[in-house]
């Protein structure tokens, strides 16, 4: 209604807008010529704006509880300044340099093996010459990136319970029966390897579009030139990849600490909090269980810090070396 | 170096016929059988999982505890899809589900939709601040707690905007939504103007029409991640009324809850055991409805995200 009265009084009044380049490049124009062009556009981002702010720069802010004396029932930007008293205590606390450490394992392990697979997944897949073959291997292995984490974690348990699969085959080799997920030496190999199981078909998406925009002209120059399949690879494929290769890999530094924090807590117990305990479990039970909120947002609040600077030096170093960034 | 060299030659060469690269030696039809044999693994590695889940649906809880289930049914019987069809917490959950996943779903693609169109627009004013507004929070977040003492502050906690509202932006939907928006051809678009439509006519009936495929990816994304969501119902949900069929399987599967316990009063036999088959029909039921609408959506979905990797 209100885009059809605007757009009328534009196109009556005065030349319809937007045919032709742009004004306003260069040429400031009041606000009130923007407004009538381009008001409906605003209106249109009101509410998702009003989301943005409440539901993400709402806790941003609330981030002060960090800072703050919290009371429940409370203001929830806290009651009184208690400065640096909550960071004191978490760098005091062995606990949170405990699961610090187990974060930092458990999330480089997840990158060291959870981002070539999918690049080596794709590498084979471009070699497929039968449509058929590669649509259905690619169709299957996208599937677990649909499950919700509940099956996923489901589907371990069972599979690692003192009955399942593999402890069939272990006792079939003539092995004894592990109650894997009990075991604190096992938590990070169960929890690399279903990560692994769930992102790496969804992971080869990308590479495969980026796979399809490489030059075919420099495989065939490389051919004539002698270079084998392999060489062809190192030399052709990989370097045209390479973009996409490194904006992933910026933006899984960047979730480096966010460590699959919804998986651990459904998959660790009091059994292994010695190396499946990580940041984001500790301070859940820390914040929301036990109720010390403010020590919970602060060990949250430089967690978050953590992230973005990584992510921000990872973007730095990478426009510095190779020239690609995110922004 | 290498290529560089030979590409002045590769067309005339092409020409010449001169194809019979190291495709057709021998070397690479063993990389084809090995290539092949490595995928056929990965395959099995990836549905092996749900075999098992579905062997165990149609098993008996006795054969499953003696761990003979693997990817066949032993002792198969329907008592276990029986017990669960019965119950009703498990069909009020899942109930639960639907709606939280259609009311998510459609509040998130208004939302979306419409400020993905706004900013997609090259010349307005404030497009940058927009954009960052919404980009800064994939690199910064507020973290759990204080999402926490917000949602509990708006007083929405036990109520199902807790699960819903949170989640209805995606900024990478956002952003491969805008992609797709600034990839139309803008001769549309003027065309309607030029016929007295304004933004919002536009928006509805020239741009949405043209974006089938991009709208249906973000509402399979969206119903996805609603259906799959049992967090934001674990922190903010205490009554089990309320509860979604991911977080009644996650207590299932913990143990905590009642339901697991009526089960084996029905079956007759032990918690341990009745609850691995009890389990496996809730995750085959809850697992259903999205191998349902994959098949159909998945030409979509892989155009939807490398859109949204050229541009995003």
């Amino acid at each position: 209604m209100v885009a059809e009265t605007v757009g009328r009084r534009q196109v009556v009044g005065r030349r319809p807008w937007n045919t032709g380049p742009p004004r306003g490049h260069g040429t400031k124009l009041p606000w009130r010529v923007v407004w009538r062009r381009d008001g409906v556009l605003y209106l249109m981002a009101v509410l998702p704006v009003l989301f943005l702010l409440i539901f993400r720069y709402g806790p941003m802010l609330g981030n002060v509880i960090a800072f703050r004396r919290f009371r429940p029932g409370g203001s929830i930007f806290g009651e009184e300044w208690v400065g640096l008293l909550y960071v004191d205590m978490f760098i005091n606390d062995p606990t949170f340099w405990h699961v610090f450490g187990n974060t930092v394992i458990i999330g480089a392990l997840t990158l060291i093996v959870g981002f070539p697979l999918p690049i080596v997944l794709a590498l084979l897949l471009n070699e497929v010459r039968k449509k058929a073959f590669k649509r259905a291997v690619q169709s299957i292995s996208y599937l677990p990136h649909f499950l919700s984490v509940v099956i996923v974690a489901g589907m371990v348990m069972q599979l690692l319970s003192l009955q399942g699969t593999v402890n069939q085959i272990t006792e079939a080799l003539g092995g004894e029966a592990v109650p894997y997920l009990q075991r604190p030496e096992w938590f990070r190999a169960i929890y690399v390897g279903s990560e692994v199981w769930q992102t790496l078909g969804w992971g080869t998406i990308l590479y495969l579009a980026a796979l399809t925009t490489v030059d075919a002209s420099l495989y065939e120059a490389a051919r004539i030139d002698g270079a084998n399949r392999w060489r062809q690879t190192w030399h052709v494929t990989l370097p045209g990849i390479r973009p996409t290769m490194i904006t992933l890999l910026i933006l899984n530094i960047g979730t480096f600490l966010n460590v699959g924090f919804e998986k651990v807590l459904l998959l660790y117990s009091p059994l292994t909090y010695a190396t499946g305990d990580v940041i984001s479990t500790y301070l859940y039970r820390v914040g929301l269980v036990s109720n010390n909120l403010s020590y919970a947002a602060a060990i949250g609040l430089f967690q978050a810090c953590i992230g973005l600077v990584m992510v921000l030096s990872a973007n730095l170093i990478s426009r510095r070396m190779t020239g690609a960034s995110l922004w | 170096m290498v290529t560089q060299n030979a590409m002045t030659v590769s067309s005339v060469a092409a020409g010449a016929g001169i194809s019979v690269g190291p495709r057709d030696t021998r070397g690479y039809r063993a990389f084809t059988a090995v290539n092949t044999v490595v995928l056929l693994v990965v395959c099995a590695v990836m549905l092996y999982p749900f075999i098992t889940v579905v062997a165990q649906s149609f098993s008996s809880p006795g054969a499953i505890k003696a761990g003979l289930v693997n990817v066949w049914p032993v002792g198969f019987n329907l008592d276990t899809y029986r017990a669960v069809a019965q119950n009703g917490t498990f069909w009020g959950a899942y109930g639960n589900t639907v709606l939280y996943t259609f009311l998510g779903t459609t509040i998130a693609m208004v939302l979306t939709t419409t400020f993905a169109y706004a900013i997609s627009k090259p010349h307005l004013r404030g497009r940058s601040v927009l954009i960052g507004l919404a980009v800064f929070t994939m690199f910064f977040n507020g973290g759990i707690v204080p999402n926490y003492v917000l949602i509990s502050a708006l007083g929405m906690k036990n109520t199902m905007w807790a699960v819903i509202l949170p989640g209805a932006i995606s900024v990478f939907n956002l952003l491969v939504m805008k992609a797709f928006f600034e990839n139309l051809p803008r001769e549309l678009e003027e065309a309607a103007q030029i016929d007295g439509l304004g933004w919002f006519g536009i928006f509805c009936r020239i741009v949405l029409p043209l974006s089938k495929p991009v709208v249906a990816t973000m509402v399979l994304f969206y119903s996805v991640a609603y259906w799959n969501d049992w967090f934001a119902a674990f922190l903010y949900l205490d009554k089990q009324e309320l509860f979604p069929v991911t977080l009644f399987l996650r207590n299932l599967i913990a143990g905590a809850s009642t339901t697991a316990s009526e089960g084996a009063a029905v079956a007759g036999t032990t918690t341990a055991a009745i609850s691995a088959n009890i389990q496996a029909v809730t995750m085959i039921l809850t697992i259903i409805p999205i191998l349902c609408v994959y098949p159909f959506v998945q030409r979509y979905f892989v155009s939807g995200v490398m859109l949204g990797s050229v541009k995003g």
